[in-house]
């Protein structure tokens, strides 16, 4: 009955056909009548005191209906853009969580920070007088990076954070682990040898396709909000919007993120931009929209990663690792944004155990205010930037012990009878066969043929080189107490509406959000397999506060473990309910019905109802046990899951070196994932694709730059490298499956795998060609430029 | 963008006394270029005086004297033409390897070597081929064209009509794409003529240039290793995120070679 569209078909994307014929709708698409324009000023300099705003010309140019700046701001009591997760430093004291007004209050902190907006009637206009809007700026001292920003002297960014200083957290605290500290040194003390590295990550731009925009309409008459939105969580934006920025009631303000075209972290937060042009439509009564300019976007979207960390691991002389220790300075850029202070902390030091039995782990992290665009969440989010250090120093260790990088891993591996695995750091494993994956991806790679491809390499007058790594991340966030204990403000659950209507047609509304995930198509077949509806009889509604129950949005690798998870919870009451109605049509006990392929059916005998009739019966309720059961069939469950859920796997990069440029090319790239269940393995292969394409992305090309004042370097695409699609090889993808037990799909989450998986595979398999020239270290990216100058630095004896 | 007004020319007389007219106006090839510098406001024409209409400016055409190539002929049809692969490979080669096929199929011949950026294909191989760039007033030699940064021999209410190639004995181009913008971060083309040698370097100075010990060597012994022991000053050379100086005065060396190994291959 699903028309074979069920759970675990490739079935083709329902979304594609509008995207690819140019009908997505897109909130740039939106246009309502009277509507005007927005165009920011931002500051040209990384740190200044704003001494005057002087809107005077500009005010006078044709089509401009207002020029407001963060004066009218206070004056509207607008509140800052506030911080959704709480972090405690080690001493106890909260993180330093200095105000974010979505217009400077006096003094702008990074290049970019808006200062004033512009509103007329066209996007030309508003454009034209932004220019003419004189600001007087009085130039402070500044600086881009952390380390720099941690300095004596360094130009402090915010009162209220001494030294730049925006928390020093620990994993786990003294008051969890009163021990964990103490054994990590003892172990490093007491280790046959310690590997110890430093490591930057890389800051990344996210550069989503398509660029943020919102339009606001403010109805005078009736007070209704209404936000069109590039976001990946309305819920949360409207949560925000209601509770802290704009402080209106709920039931006033509807968000609507409509098609929305990459996300990748960057749509989660709630965004200067955004609330300005909602309180500009208030303000001013007419529809305000804003579509930023890729330049926009470089300077203006949250940033990724940029971490500086030093790692030791001690092993046994059996080469067990004995402890680990992480010392790591996060960069926050200039202020703290929505999960700013999350991502480098509980995202991060959770994970740092890897797939592997270490048994002392401690870790602490710095999060330091600089004059850069804010970072938070981006594709794998702590994650990737905890797995690349492990997975870098463990092949480190293995370089040094001279042993096989895959047998130091076998040798440390948590066992599949182990699961669920207790980490050192706090997180409950829920189940892999870590092996089994490692053993896939090397039957796959030919790992035993890798000395051939070498000297067939050299032949060609290139290096070969293998790397490997194995991630493991937290996926399905999140048990909502648990992440309460850590600091959320929010809950992390999620919903599910099913609506059964008269014919059997199905629609579910979801809080979850997809901006290029296929919901439409994955959620639509777990309902076509569940109900044995047909798949095209099934709709997938989300994006609108005003249609879809309150949920937690799309980030994490969320969606399916606990999106998923709510309307199997759903779908089962939709079948309770079912099974209720059928037993009455069909005159036998409700305990009698059995329920498979969209029929209800008397256990034992051919007596059976069609799930449509039962839908038609619920609501025409003419033969209807009325006295026990409401009419209609529309059923709403909430989802908060037990635990995290967490996929890992096994990726295998070969690379080359052409040692005369410094070029590194991918000659094979092996992916071998557990992500538990999979409801279609198309998408997942595609989601894998994707990641991989930002992990090769960062691990050899993209880096986002500023002079060390704080300019922006890398402001286009002129000179911030995206990776093509000739970057990348054809990629080898393969799944193991061990289903996790905490949710009923046993679905674990594949959005940032690839992401998190990537790069340390990539930079091992660089630093395995080039260690026989005696290069022993090289950051990501590995550019050209960069190779060539290990090797030189290398041959001079540096 | 800022307002402009939009004229498309009938013929080169047309458009050259329309620019000579309007102190601002701008000549219009493929936009490739022009277009993004309007959006971002680095240019602020009053008017866009657009090439494309005019039959005159496009074409390949096979002379005694070489490759004719009209101004407003595309990337793609320079890349595509037959008679000029087999005549003139290396001109084929740059063409194809310029850009995207969105970028091949509107930027032009004379759109490139007018704008003369620094890390551009074109003005490497007009310069290595010694090309002559024609305009609606005169013959310019590549040698004094290409004068520096963005900056040409033209004057104003100039045009380039065609640039006219010479046929070598052998030419060969190797570019080593910037990895972000895939331009040049550098590019050596190098040419043989019974006359001599021509080495022209794009990407990694100010604006193409010519290596005169390069041409040297090569004109004793067209070999890469006759290159080999010569070495690239680094002094005044780009240095930016993508690559050092250093870095760069090492690639033209690497280049140079594999130009000389595509000439003879
Ligand atoms: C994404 C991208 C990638 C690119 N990659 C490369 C690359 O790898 N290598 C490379 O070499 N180039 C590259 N380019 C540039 C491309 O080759 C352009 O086509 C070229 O620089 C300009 O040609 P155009 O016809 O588009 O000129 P336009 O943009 O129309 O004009 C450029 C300038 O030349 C002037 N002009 C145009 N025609 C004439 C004429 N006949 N006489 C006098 N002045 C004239 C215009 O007024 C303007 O100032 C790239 C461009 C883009 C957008």
């Amino acid at each position: 009955m699903s028309g074979g569209m069920g759970i675990g078909a490739a079935a083709p994307r329902s979304e594609d056909r509008r995207f690819i014929t140019g009908r997505g709708r897109y909130v740039d698409d939106i246009n309502l009548r009277s509507q005007q324009y927005a165009w920011f000023v931002r500051s040209p300099h990384p740190h200044a005191e704003v001494r005057s705003i002087d809107a005077g010309q500009a005010l006078e140019m044709p089509g401009v209906t207002a020029v407001l700046t963060g004066a009218d701001l206070e004056a509207d009591e607008v509140g800052s853009l506030p911080v959704a997760w709480g972090i405690t430093s080690v001493d106890g004291s909260p993180a330093v969580e200095p105000g974010f007004p979505a217009l400077a209050d006096g003094r702008v902190r990074y290049v970019g920070n808006p200062v004033a907006v512009v509103i007329a009637e066209t996007r030309a206009a508003a454009r034209d007088a932004a220019e003419a809007v004189n600001v007087h700026y009085e130039e402070l001292d500044s600086v881009s990076s952390a380390a720099a920003a941690m300095e004596e002297g360094a130009p402090q960014i915010h009162e209220a954070a001494e030294g730049n200083l925006c928390f020093n957290w620990e994993w786990l605290p003294s008051a969890m682990a009163p021990d964990a500290k103490a054994n990590t040194e003892k172990a490093l003390k007491e280790a046959a040898h310690v590997v110890s590295l430093e490591l930057v990550n890389n800051r990344l731009v996210p550069n989503a396709m398509e660029p943020r925009a919102s339009l606001a309409d403010f109805n005078p008459a009736t007070g209704q909000l209404t936000l069109y939105t590039t976001s990946q969580n309305p819920h949360v934006n409207r949560l925000l919007l209601c509770t802290a920025t704009l402080k209106m009631p709920e039931h006033k303000v509807r968000v609507v993120a409509p098609d929305v075209g990459g996300g990748f972290g960057s749509k989660i937060y709630h965004y200067a931009e955004e609330l300005v042009v909602c309180w500009a439509s208030r303000r001013l009564g007419v529809p305000v929209k804003w579509t930023a300019e890729r330049s926009e976007s470089f300077l203006g979207d949250a940033q990724g990663r940029d971490h500086l960390t030093r790692v030791e691991l001690a092993l046994d002389a059996e080469a067990r690792f004995t402890a680990l220790r992480v010392d790591t300075i996060a960069n926050l850029g200039s202020y703290v944004s929505t999960f700013g202070a999350a991502v480098p902390t509980v995202f991060y030091g959770p994970l740092l155990a890897g797939v592997y039995k270490t048994p002392n782990i401690y870790a602490t992290v710095k999060g330091v205010f600089t004059n850069t665009t804010p970072t938070d969440a981006y594709r794998g989010a702590g994650r990737p930037e905890a797995c690349y250090l492990i997975e870098r120093v463990v092949d480190e260790a293995a370089a040094q012990l001279g042993m096989d990088p895959a047998e130091i891993r076998r040798r440390n591996f948590i066992q599949p009878d182990e699961f669920p695995y207790q980490s050192p750091v706090g997180q409950l494993y829920d189940s892999g066969e870590f092996e089994g994956c490692l053993d896939l991806a090397m039957e796959i790679n030919g790992y035993a043929g890798f000395d051939e491809r070498r000297k067939q390499s050299e032949a060609r007058g290139r290096l070969r080189g293998r790397g490997m790594s194995f991630y493991i991340e937290a996926c399905g966030a999140a048990p909502s107490q648990a992440a309460g204990q850590l600091g959320a403000r929010a809950g992390l659950y999620e919903v599910a509406t099913v609506r059964v209507h008269p014919t059997g047609a199905v629609q579910v509304m979801t809080g979850t959000h997809s901006h290029g995930q296929s919901h439409e198509t994955t959620f639509a077949q777990i309902v076509s397999d569940r109900l044995g509806v047909d798949f095209a009889n099934v709709e997938i509604v989300h994006g609108d506060t005003g249609e879809v129950p309150f949920g937690m949005g799309t980030y994490a690798s969320r969606s399916l473990a606990v999106g998923g998870s709510a309307l199997v919870k759903a779908l089962d009451k939709v079948v309770e309910k079912g099974r209720k109605i059928a037993a009455h049509l069909l005159e036998a006990a409700a305990g009698d019905i059995e329920f498979s392929d969209g029929q209800f059916r008397v256990a034992g005998t051919d007596r059976q109802v069609a799930f449509g009739d039962v839908a038609l019966a619920a609501y025409v309720p003419h033969n209807y046990p009325l006295q026990e059961l409401e009419p209609g069939l529309e059923e709403t469950s909430f989802f908060d899951p037990e635990n995290f859920t967490f996929p890992s796997g096994c990726y295998i990069c070969e690379v080359e070196v052409d040692t005369e440029t410094g070029v590194v090319e991918i000659r094979d790239f092996v992916a071998a994932d557990d992500f538990g269940n999979i409801i279609n393995p198309m998408v997942v292969e595609g989601q894998v694709h994707g990641g991989l394409a930002q992990g090769i992305g960062q691990a050899l090309m993209e880096h986002c730059r500023y002079t060390p004042e704080g300019q922006l370097l890398t402001g286009s695409y002129m000179d911030y490298c995206m990776p093509r699609a000739d970057d990348l090889p054809s990629f080898k993808v393969a799944t193991r499956c061990t289903p996790t037990p905490f949710n009923p799909l046993g679905a674990k989450g594949c959005g940032e795998a690839g992401a998190i998986g990537a790069p340390p595979a990539v930079m091992n398999a660089v630093l395995d060609a080039l260690r026989p020239l005696g290069v022993k270290h090289i950051d990501m990216p590995a550019t050209p430029n960069a190779v060539w100058w290990a090797i030189e630095a290398a041959r001079s004896g540096e | 963008m800022r307002e402009f007004d939009y004229y498309r020319a009938g013929s080169v007389r047309d458009a050259a006394k329309r620019l000579a007219a309007s102190g601002n106006a701008m000549l219009l090839a493929g936009g490739m270029t022009l277009l993004p510098a309007l959006k971002m406001r680095l240019n602020e024409p009053s008017e866009l005086i657009d090439l494309g209409g005019i039959d005159e400016l496009k074409g390949v055409k096979l002379s005694r004297k070489g490759a004719h190539i009209g101004a407003t002929t595309t990337h793609v049809e320079v890349a595509g033409n037959v008679e000029l692969r087999a005549a003139i490979p290396v001109i084929s080669q740059a063409a194809e390897s310029i850009g995207d096929p969105q970028v091949r199929n509107r930027g032009t011949l004379g759109g490139s070597v007018a704008n003369n950026d620094p890390a551009a294909d074109y003005p490497a191989v007009a310069l290595g081929l010694g090309a002559t760039i024609i305009t609606n007033k005169r013959k310019i030699s590549a040698d004094s064209f290409f004068v520096g940064l963005f900056e040409t021999a033209l004057g104003t209410g100039e045009m380039v009509t065609e640039v006219l190639f010479p046929l070598p004995q052998r030419a060969g181009y190797a570019k080593f794409p910037n990895p972000a913008t895939r331009y040049a971060l550098v590019g050596v083309c190098v040419a043989q003529f019974k006359s001599g040698v021509r080495v022209a370097v794009t990407g990694a100075g100010p604006s193409v240039y010519r290596l005169e010990d390069f041409e040297e060597a090569l004109e004793g012994d067209f070999s890469s290793d006759a290159l080999d022991g010569l070495s690239v000053s680094a002094a005044n050379l780009n240095d930016d995120m993508h690559a050092s100086a250093e870095y760069r005065a090492h690639l033209v060396g690497v280049m140079a070679r594999r130009a000389v190994a595509m000439a003879l291959d």
